[in-house]
């Protein structure tokens, strides 16, 4: 008989590997920093004033990287997110407005928009077995003529200030900071996802699928599924954004969106989340989303130019992607 | 252990302790692809409380046998028989449904998931009642179960919550041979399970089998070791050209004219009877 210890564990636990990971650890201190120095350079920075402006700026960016992330997670992208988003507004808006449909209808009919495209990219991805990056990107320029038509180009207006449209735009006051609705929902959204991504079998199927699917289909996870299901409740999401977006705005706008995708993605990155699939945490988009709106708002009001914020936000994604890329090395 | 029938002759209890019943069989199985036939109607029998080695030369039709048998291929022609019963599996998850679990090559696990949720990977432990009709998953319950089937095995990982990345390649073996005793209730099949192990990773590999065996379920293994296979096998099918060559009683034939047999240098009518697996 051979010693049983062979296949019993050599290593013991230090206290180094309690530690977060690095691609945790660096968004972190990269926050930290950045309001540090922010905070410095400026007393209108550490405000909580400031603080609910940002959280408000980035809260659409956030709803829509939530749908980011699951597809993320899946090894796919979703480059048409910002497209599908800017349709959905403009489909609810001009629902209630032009056609008079009751404002909840219309809300339902942008939100059902966005699903049945999340779907479509589902179905290209999974029945034709197309590259998500393409798919998308197709959708992407669909989405975003059909909304140029659709709107003729004009911005819809919401005519009745009280309208369900523009629920999200409503606040409550807790100790001086405004807590507005739109970021309550969207901070409600993501406890929900991680709860299903963490807590229920679906969820752990997703992170299967991204990490092999060959074995998740092996083991009977029914592979396509996860995928179809993940693109379409991405889109469900990105309705919800585009509501919390024409709550934000007033209106329906039709250039909406535009760089939507690769800031969702930004987030993502940001956030620990692998471009390979099978790893990350919802929250860390969350966190990513942050970062990307403090650096925004930051250097604004150091009176930096958007050109830089832009160099900045490119900077920060690439040194992201090289950590998640040398964590998969190692 | 030695199981005494008395109709048998002595020589042949001698060498082969105990004999089973046929548990999964085939018959005649073709399996072309274009011009290529991997199958050219090779037999198959496989007995309970055995463990059954399938050798052959590169390209002899070994993992077009076993990926029919585990439902990964459809064959063309011929028949498969569960327990004496016709079956038709269409996929892999027909034969597991069947309680024929597979240990791939590539052993099939999720590396950044933990060895408990790879256990358990497709079929998550769910609450009861309504949290799990909700598909809400029972971590603790999972926790406990892996614990415990990784002690019955005698795998000595202790943290079930270790991601799969971090452990050795023999103990991902482990895990992966783990998974499949959990949840086989008829026939673990192994495909090359102690390739790209060192000498002592092998070995644990080897006394898993034999354990898993020993708990009562048949394992089929494909290994281009030889003495692996002579080793652990109690008997040794050798497929040559897509057909069945022979069965053998690897106690009884040497290793080099197992290999003479595999190669087409030696026929196996050459070969005398009790050097043929009974
Ligand atoms: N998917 C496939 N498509 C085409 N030909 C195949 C396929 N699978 C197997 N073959 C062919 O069938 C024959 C038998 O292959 P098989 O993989 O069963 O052999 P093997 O005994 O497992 O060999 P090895 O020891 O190299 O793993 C080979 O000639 C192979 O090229
Ligand atoms: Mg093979």
């Amino acid at each position: 008989m051979s010693n049983p210890s062979a296949l019993s564990n050599p290593k013991t636990k230090t206290w180094l590997q309690y530690l977060p990971s690095v691609t945790v650890l660096g968004p972190v201190i990269a926050l930290v920093l950045a309001s540090f120095y922010f905070a410095t350079q400026t007393d209108r920075f550490l405000t909580p004033q400031n603080f609910s402006l940002i959280l408000q700026q980035v809260m659409v960016v956030a709803v829509i990287a939530i749908g980011q992330t699951l597809v993320i997670l899946t090894a796919g992208i979703d480059l048409s997110c910002g497209m599908i988003m800017a349709l959905g507004g403009v489909v609810m808006t001009k629902f209630a407005e032009q056609f008079g449909f009751p404002p909840v209808l219309a809300i339902l009919c942008g939100i059902g928009v966005t699903t049945a495209f999340g779907f479509l990219n589902g179905m290209l991805i999974t029945r034709i077995k197309l590259p998500p990056f393409i798919v998308t990107l197709g959708t992407l320029n669909i989405a975003f003529a059909l909304t140029q038509i659709y709107s003729a180009a004009q911005t819809v207006n919401i005519s009745n200030p009280a309208s369900p449209l523009l629920v999200f735009g409503g606040s409550l006051s807790i100790g001086g900071t405004v807590f507005n609705f739109g970021v309550i929902t969207a901070i409600f959204l993501y406890i929900i996802v991680w709860f299903i991504l963490s807590e229920t079998a679906p969820g752990r199927h997703l992170y299967a699928v991204g990490n092999n699917p060959e074995a998740a289909r092996l083991t009977g996870i029914p592979t396509q599924r996860v995928l179809l299901l993940v693109y379409t409740l991405a889109g469900t999401i990105y309705g919800v954004a585009a509501w919390l977006l024409v709550s934000r705005t007033g209106v329906g706008d039709p250039n909406a969106g535009q760089t939507d995708n690769l800031d969702s993605i930004t987030a993502v990155v940001l956030g620990g989340t692998s471009l390979f699939g099978g790893r990350g945490v919802i929250f860390g988009t969350l966190l990513g989303a942050l970062i990307v709106g403090v650096f925004r708002n930051g250097l604004t009001l150091t009176g930096v130019g958007s050109v830089y914020q832009v160099l900045i936000t490119g900077i920060l994604v690439i040194l992201a992607v090289t950590a998640d890329q040398l964590s998969k090395k190692k | 252990m030695t199981q005494h029938l008395s109709t048998q002759s002595a020589s042949s209890l001698e060498f082969m302790p105990e004999k089973g019943k046929p548990v999964l069989q085939a018959r005649g199985l073709v399996k072309r692809y274009g011009q290529v036939t991997a199958l050219d109607g090779t037999d198959f029998e496989l007995r309970s409380g055995e463990i059954l080695a399938v050798i052959g030369d590169n390209g002899a039709g070994k993992s077009s046998l076993i990926k029919a048998l585990s439902g990964a291929t459809i064959p063309d022609s011929g028949e498969i028989m569960l327990d004496g019963a016709p079956v038709r599996f269409r996929s892999p998850i027909d034969a597991r449904r069947k309680g024929i679990e597979t240990v791939y090559q590539d052993l099939a696990v999720a590396p950044a998931m933990t060895i408990a949720e790879n256990l358990f990977m497709g079929r998550e432990i769910l609450r009861p009642g309504i949290l799990g009709l909700l598909k809400i998953i029972d971590k603790k319950a999972m926790l406990t179960e892996a614990t415990r089937h990784m002690a019955d095995l005698k795998i000595g990982i202790r943290s079930m919550t270790q991601a799969v990345e971090t452990l050795s390649g023999g103990q991902r073996q482990g895990v992966a041979v783990a998974r499949s005793a959990a949840f086989a209730r008829h026939v673990v099949i192994m495909d090359e399970p102690t390739a790209a192990l060192g000498v002592k990773e092998g070995n644990m590999v080897l006394d898993l089998i034999r354990r898993v065996r020993d708990s009562g379920l048949p394992v089929i293994i494909i290994s281009h070791n030889m003495p692996h296979v002579f080793e652990i096998a109690d008997r040794v099918h050798i497929q040559r050209l897509g057909k069945r060559a022979t069965v053998i009683n690897p106690k009884r034939l040497s290793m080099s004219d197992a290999v003479a047999v595999m190669t087409g240098a030696m026929k196996s009518e050459d070969l005398s009877a009790d050097m043929l697996a009974p």
